[in-house]
């Protein structure tokens, strides 16, 4: 488990950040996205996958959630 | 020369790794790579923010210069107290050159050196004790200090010392900010593992130390960040933000002051120079007090204008108006700087190694004059560094990644660029090699390079450089084939 950060970029998009190993990322795609229901699988540009607990949407970004790593090129 | 084309620069780095014994040899390749624009993930072609190989000339520093010297240093209402052996703060005194306003010794300290010079009773007892007694004495001989860090030093951490005690203790006594910061060197690869550490004590003992506070706040309040004014490059930014319509309400940190810094979370917008150094801040403060920040750029007048008019964009019609009338009004002044110096810069080829946000961010000013950078590549940048730079550099351009010295050596003797941008460890190999040097960290002694102001004085100094009479002078007199008629005169 690690602490994450998610943020809006200016184009919209989804970031991703683990500050701990300084690595920033686009999020492709994350599994949930309503609000009642936000979270789940979330697909890096890199290739790698991280969970997050399913959860109410957050009220904004950028937000910290704990994330499991599923699978990471690195 | 003419540029190199892709296989030969892949060669080209096939020759250079061949003296490596074999594991260094993989190791480096993984750091060395060649600049393919349709890339879009740097980690696919390049790796950094890894260990130096032992044995080899790096060029970095520790994490202890990265807060002390980078993060911290220039805040100039602190006195950051250099915790432990006397060497690492007094080699590295003011080498900076972080201007600031103010009286050094009386409300201004950025420039003297403060340690605790630990002696070996220090390391066998403990050095709380005289820690404590030192920010006593600081207090007595420079009563007008606004705060103080302890920045450790690698001991401190060896041995345990408990700093965070005695910064709170001291906090209370004195009525003030006290930071401890657990910047040992051995920590990390590099300085930038000391700028995140240095960004994480900002947030924990400094950023909210006013929330709640009244504060009268502007619309258009907006805050330099990453900037550390070398030669004044801060002043030379803030000048046309204000002429703008914005409101620069704190300086981060060249310049910059401790209140300044308490203030931050009441601005609308953090504008993010260097964002190696400072992200981490920023990143916070987006998340906690709901403060957009934008990365920008004020290396010569094309990356101005862009950046110019993405900062209006956050604002109302009388900001984006005012970005339009600050570039209308610079514009006369870029052309003639342009017009004077392009024709004797033209086509020149830059190479390009420095710390961690100028080795794309250069790359605009360069243009403007016609120059090209033909090889870049960061000491301590990570991976998100090199997603930025990959689209600034030309296709089968170098990128390298802590180069070592003489990998840097080969490629420029190849490459054979008409200029070398670096710092000073670098700076007297290449100019003995006869190749025109600019150290880019400091800016050479010059500056500022930021803004308007600031380009007019880079183009005048690369010309300077460059054009400089002494590389024709190479060939030592008594080398020098004189025409035949000539010597025959002198024979005479
Ligand atoms: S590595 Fe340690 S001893 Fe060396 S300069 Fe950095 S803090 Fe000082």
């Amino acid at each position: 488990m690690a602490n994450i950060m998610i943020r809006k970029n200016e184009a919209g998009g989804l970031v991703f950040y683990l500050p701990k190993r300084d690595l920033e990322d686009n999020i492709d795609s994350i599994e949930f996205d309503s609000p009642e229901k936000w979270g789940g699988e979330l697909k890096l540009a890199s290739g790698g996958t991280y969970y997050i607990e399913p959860q109410l949407a957050p009220a904004r970004l950028p937000v910290s959630v704990r994330a499991k790593r599923v699978d990471a090129p690195e | 020369m003419s540029n190199l084309t892709r296989e030969e620069t892949e060669s080209l780095i096939q020759e250079v790794l061949e003296v490596y014994p074999e594991k260094a040899r993989k190791d480096r390749a993984k750091h060395l790579a060649i600049n393919d624009q349709s890339i879009e993930q740097s980690k696919k072609c390049i790796t950094s923010n890894r260990k130096s190989l032992p044995g080899v000339m790096t060029i970095r520093g520790c994490a202890y210069a990265g807060s002390r010297g980078v993060v911290w240093g220039p805040v100039k209402d602190m006195i950051h107290i250099s915790h432990g052996p006397v060497g690492c703060g007094q080699y590295s005194r003011a080498g900076r050159r972080n201007y600031y306003v103010g009286t050094t010794g009386v409300n201004t300290f950025a420039e003297m050196n403060f340690t605790s010079d630990f002696q070996e009773k220090d390391i066998v007892f403990g050095g709380d004790k005289k820690l404590a007694k030192i920010m006593n004495e600081i207090e007595q001989l420079f009563p007008l200090n606004k705060g103080i860090t302890v920045q450790s030093e690698c001991p401190i951490g060896l041995i345990g010392d408990d700093i965070e005690a005695v910064s709170k203790k001291a906090a209370k006594e004195l009525n003030k900010v006290v930071v401890p910061v657990r910047c040992e060197g051995f920590r990390g690869v590099s300085q930038s593992l000391g700028h995140h550490i240095a960004n994480d004590a900002v947030r924990d003992w400094v950023l909210s130390n006013r929330d709640g506070k009244h504060f009268e706040s502007t619309p258009y309040d907006v805050t330099i960040i990453g900037d550390y004014n070398i030669g004044g490059d801060a002043w030379a930014s803030r000048i046309f933000l204000e002429e703008m319509g914005l409101r620069v309400i704190a300086q981060w940190s060249g310049d910059g002051t401790i209140a300044e810094m308490e203030n931050t979370p009441k601005a609308k917008l953090n504008l993010l120079h260097c964002y190696r150094s400072m992200n981490y801040i920023s990143r916070h403060m987006e998340e906690k007090y709901g403060i957009p920040w934008m990365e920008y750029n004020f290396f010569g007048p094309t990356k101005i204008e862009e950046s110019l008019r993405r900062i209006a964009a956050f604002f109302d019609d009388s900001i984006k108006e005012g970005a339009e009338r600050v570039i209308a009004k610079y514009k006369p002044m870029m052309e003639a700087v342009i017009a004077k110096y392009k024709p004797r810069l033209q086509g020149k080829r830059v190479m390009l190694y420095i710390g961690g946000l100028r080795p794309r961010h250069v790359i605009g000013a360069y243009e403007d004059l016609g120059m090209e950078v033909v090889g870049t590549g960061y000491e301590f940048g990570h991976n998100d560094d090199y997603d930025r730079t990959i689209k600034e550099m030309g296709n089968a351009t170098l990128l390298y990644d802590d180069v070592t010295g003489f990998e840097l050596e080969e490629f420029v003797k190849r490459i054979k660029p008409d200029l070398v941008g670096s710092g000073i460890k670098e700076k007297y190999i290449y100019q003995k090699m006869g190749i025109p040097f600019r150290q880019m960290h400091s800016w050479d002694y010059s500056g500022p390079y930021h803004g308007y102001d600031g380009f007019a004085i880079f183009a005048r100094d690369m010309d300077m450089t460059l054009n400089n009479p002494c590389w024709g002078k190479q060939t030592p007199p008594w080398k020098v084939q004189k025409p035949a008629d000539e010597a025959v005169k002198a024979a005479a």
